[in-house]
């Protein structure tokens, strides 16, 4: 209480300073630093920090750095280059006094001006810094900042600010040893600490909860937040991994629904399509180096320049397959399976000899860089941008088969390849752009990948089989399948992940594909009609 | 348009003959083996293990092309077959180290002990009897084929759906196997074999044994299969494979042939598997890779899909000329491999085997079948 009045005697001060305009002596407040004394200068430090000076900052700012000067005379003085500036008032000094000694500094003082620092910062007029400065003390829990937590709890108005405070405060009181008589605060603290529900309060509470100097009730309180925050923890584990997986799901999507596409239209399972993807990639890395290289401001968005780039030169690369290797296999699907197999080891290895066996690294941008935390969910923007990304190709590929000509010929000669060769529609020249628009959906995919993923010759391989699986699984030539068959995949391995394991979560996946497919052989979401071929 | 005219099942003569040429190979290179080093027709343990490698490897495209080339069943994961027959081998293996191992465990393999666990897993129960460790080698393929194919067979899955499920299914094995967990030696698998029923496996004598055994088993397995495929249940296979409905319509039961045939040529893969096992000497998880088991598939198309004899021949020449490029050309051979898919599939449909009726003939659609029993019919 005396401090808090001090406080308020030495903010009325600095109000009449401020309005005034005049040089009124406080001799007092400063004086201490004056002294030859470690206690009183730490305890001048001290004093000066809780009346809210507004020199205060300053002043052991320059300490610290061992910029803080005073004279025998009287005066204290803050060197700031060659010049000086006088401690109390902030003004610029003129004459500096010949004698100046810097402040006397020890362990203690540095100690006492290390919690000042901490405790100006809880100060601070900016809810950021104060917010940071009580992170940092609740993570700490150094007994001897609980009083400035307190003080700054008083006149803390930030709810948020208040709440880390709070935290703070319970932190230190329940990693102190109980003292008879203090159930009550320390069933509060427990409380409080439970609204953190972070690995540190369950440090501190499963401490307590353990210990055999606290009651019973105490003890019990604690065991009980420590499971209400393994939950929680848990919880948001769940959330985190559904998040994974939406990004995950979201490369599932842009690589399937390329050969959802080739498949539905051409009856061609693509297994090239893999190196596509990885072609895609390795066309993002060669236009940020190109960028990077010659016009360099624009690198900050080589990111998007590359999507159209790897659009063209895989949509165009899959044109070129169709043309020559392709169109000679219709109707023999599983001939063309082997076929594209042996074109993906040819790209494959046509990668390694030009771009080398290891691997690139493609530039994320710093717009992409950042993470948003969601409660405990860390949402990275790299992966909220990819799923964003493949709902909007998504979207762009049903605009594409709703409203164009192109998408109506290929849903009818994916229909009935027949009747639309001899409705007149050129079935060819659809087959050749199909095979390009899914060709050009793995470089974009690819673009993607570029972003979460090692960019290696080898990326292709390990997409390929989940791609298929979503296909299959989806049901061909089905877009909505395609997103269902991809989201539920994606999602589903990575939620199983932590309770069963990574490569578990992988093979249960693909079993339980396996038996659904038992059940549905064409997939979730089958194509039905006339012209389904048995 | 099938890749296959039903003539191609005459294979009778080249089965038969393929089957006499590789157990003649066999007997000269194990002899030559046998000779003195100084001697010029000497063949070095070098060569012998490479000809057993191959030759096992035929045995898998055999198998491959039982399904492929007569039930018209596309497998992309044939070599988890293969793979389970080699474990199989390799869990007798090594319970044979005994004592040799580097923790001298007559009990625990040292892998075991490795990760510190101290019993051996149910599923090693008896592995340390031959018999019994052959009965796995046939059963332990077989009884998966029967589960996944009876599943598959029955609710109609086919084509390339079913090529992709054998693929996932071979990749979720993969997964699995490289697992500390599973008891199989996770990434290293099964190595430094000592013996088999106390013969050393480094002998010349038994390496020249081995060799010998795997061109019976493969004469052996050509024959049964030439049995196989002949005859009225050869004829219903391909029915199956050219027209699966219209087989249906007639009266036949085409999942009951194709899961005949699905488990009898896992079977023949996980004895080519076993033998593979005992010349290389390691089995591990990389032999499930999805690759693998593709590659298998190419060495049928090379050779000619429908003809056993073309699979085996496809089998050892291809694997000749990987030995060969990864010597001189290590950059090159995924070249050659993409290409030889490439204008297999693009120039040769009916593959090596085609290729020379078709030079023998220049009609080859016209060459009729050998029908002994045309008429066959079932229930």
């Amino acid at each position: 209480m005396c401090r808090f009045s001090r406080f308020l005697w030495a903010g009325a001060v600095c109000l009449l300073l401020a309005f005034s305009g005049m040089q009124v002596a406080v001799a007092d407040e400063f004086s201490g630093l004056e002294s030859g004394q470690f206690n009183t200068i730490a305890n001048t430090v001290s004093a000066l920090v809780a009346s809210g000076n507004s020199q205060a900052g300053a002043v052991i700012d320059a300490l610290g750095k061992r910029h803080l000067f005073y004279s025998p005379a009287g005066g204290v003085f803050i060197r700031s280059g060659s010049t000086y500036v006088d401690a109390r008032t902030g003004q610029f000094v003129q004459n500096t006094p010949a004698d100046l000694k810097p402040v006397r500094m020890n362990n203690y003082v540095r100690q006492v001006l290390a919690s000042a620092n901490a405790e100006l910062e809880l100060l601070s007029p900016q809810d950021a810094v104060r917010l940071k400065a009580a992170t940092q003390m609740y993570a700490q829990h150094n007994p001897v900042m609980l009083p400035a937590i307190n003080h700054a709890l008083a006149l803390e108005k930030n709810s948020r600010v208040r709440l880390k405070l709070e935290q703070a405060s319970a932190a230190i009181v329940l990693a102190q040893p109980m003292k008879t008589g203090d159930e009550a605060s320390r069933l509060a603290a427990v409380k409080a600490l439970g609204s953190a529900a972070d690995l540190e309060a369950r440090g501190v509470l499963s401490a307590v909860a353990m210990s055999d100097h606290e009651t019973a009730e105490v003890r019990k309180a604690a065991a009980d937040t420590v499971s209400s925050i393994d939950l929680k923890q848990r919880l948001w584990s769940i959330l985190q991994n559904a998040f994974y997986g939406l990004s995950y799901g979201s490369v599932l999507l842009l690589a399937a629904t390329g050969l959802a596409i080739t498949f539905g239209v051409m009856g061609v399972i693509n297994m090239a399509h893999g190196e596509l993807m990885m072609i895609g990639a390795y066309t993002t890395w060669m236009v940020q180096q190109g960028i990077r290289a010659t016009v360099l401001w624009l690198e900050p968005v080589s990111l998007l320049v590359a999507i159209p780039v790897a659009f063209c030169v895989c949509g165009l690369l899959g044109i070129l397959i169709e043309r020559g290797l392709i169109r000679f296999l219709y109707g023999r699907p599983l001939e063309t399976l082997l076929a594209t197999w042996g074109l993906s080891l040819i790209l494959q290895q046509a990668i390694r000899s030009i771009f080398g066996p290891t691997n690139i690294a493609v530039v994320t941008p710093a717009w992409l860089s950042g993470s948003w935390m969601l409660g405990s969910v860390d949402i990275t923007l790299n992966r909220l941008a990819i799923f964003v990304f493949a709902f909007l190709v998504l979207a762009a590929l049903m605009l594409i088969m709703r409203k164009t000509s192109l998408g109506l010929e290929m849903r009818a000669v994916t229909q009935n390849r027949r009747m639309a060769a001899l409705m007149g529609i050129r079935t060819p020249r659809v087959d050749a752009l199909a095979f390009g628009l899914g060709a050009g959906l793995a470089g974009l995919a690819g673009v993607a990948v570029s972003q979460i993923d090692n960019v290696s010759p080898n990326l292709g391989q390990s997409y390929i089989i989940d791609s298929f699986m979503v296909v299959v699984f989806g049901g061909v030539g089905n877009l909505w399948g395609t997103l269902a068959a991809a989201m539920t995949l994606g999602m589903g391995g990575k939620i199983l992940e932590p309770t069963i394991g990574a490569v578990s979560a992988k093979i249960s996946i693909l079993v339980l594909v396996i038996l659904y497919i038992q059940r549905h052989p064409r997939g979730m979401f089958p194509v039905r009609g006339r012209g389904v071929e048995s | 348009m099938n890749a296959l005219s039903p003539s191609t099942t005459k294979s009778f003569p080249g089965a038969i003959r393929m089957a006499a040429v590789a157990f003649a190979v066999t007997i000269v290179l194990a002899g030559a083996s046998l000779l003195p080093e100084a001697n010029p027709l000497h063949v070095s343990a070098f060569v012998v293990s490479l000809a057993g490698k191959y030759l096992a490897y035929a045995i898998l495209a055999l198998s491959v092309d039982l399904v492929w080339g007569f039930a018209g069943i596309l497998t992309l994961g044939h070599a988890a077959f293969f793979a389970l027959g080699g474990y199989a081998m390799g869990m007798y293996l090594m319970r044979e180290i005994g004592t040799r191992g580097v923790y001298g465990n007559p009990d625990l393999p040292d892998f075991m002990i490795f990760l510190s666990w101290k019993s051996l897993p149910w599923y090693w129960w008896g592995t340390d009897h031959f018999a019994w460790a052959m009965l796995l080698v046939l059963i332990v393929p077989g009884i998966l084929a029967g589960v996944f194919g009876w599943l598959a067979f029955r609710s109609r899955v086919s084509g390339v759906y079913l090529s992709i499920i054998t693929q996932a299914l071979t990749y979720a094995l993969m997964l699995a196997f490289f697992q500390n967990g599973l008891g199989f030696g996770g990434n290293n698998g099964l190595t430094d074999f000592k013996d088999i029923l106390g013969a050393d496996l480094h002998s010349p004598l038994t390496r020249a044994v081995l060799l010998v055994m795997t061109g019976t088993v493969l004469a052996g397995c050509l024959v049964l299969s030439r049995w196989l495929v002949s005859g009225r249940f050869g004829y219903l296979l391909v029915a199956v494979r050219d027209a699966e409905s219209r087989t249906r319509f007639l009266g036949y039961r085409p999942e009951q042939a194709k899961l005949l045939i699905w488990v009898f040529s896992a079977m023949v893969a996980g004895i080519g598997g076993a033998l593979y096992v005992t010349q290389v000497g390691i089995i591990n998880p990389g032999e499930f890779a999805p690759a693998n088991s593709i590659e298998s598939v190419i060495w049928v198309a090379v050779g000619g899909r429908g003809t056993l004899s073309g699979s085996v021949l496809g089998a050892v020449l291809v694997n000749c000329g990987k030995t060969l490029f990864t010597a001189w050309l290590p950059e090159f051979w995924l070249y050659g491999l993409g290409l030889l898919f490439l204008v297999t599939t693009l120039f040769l449909p009916q593959g090596l085997m085609g290729l020379r009726y078709h030079l023998a003939t220049k009609r080859p659609e016209e060459v009729t079948p050998e029908v002994s029993n045309p008429e066959g019919e079932e229930a």
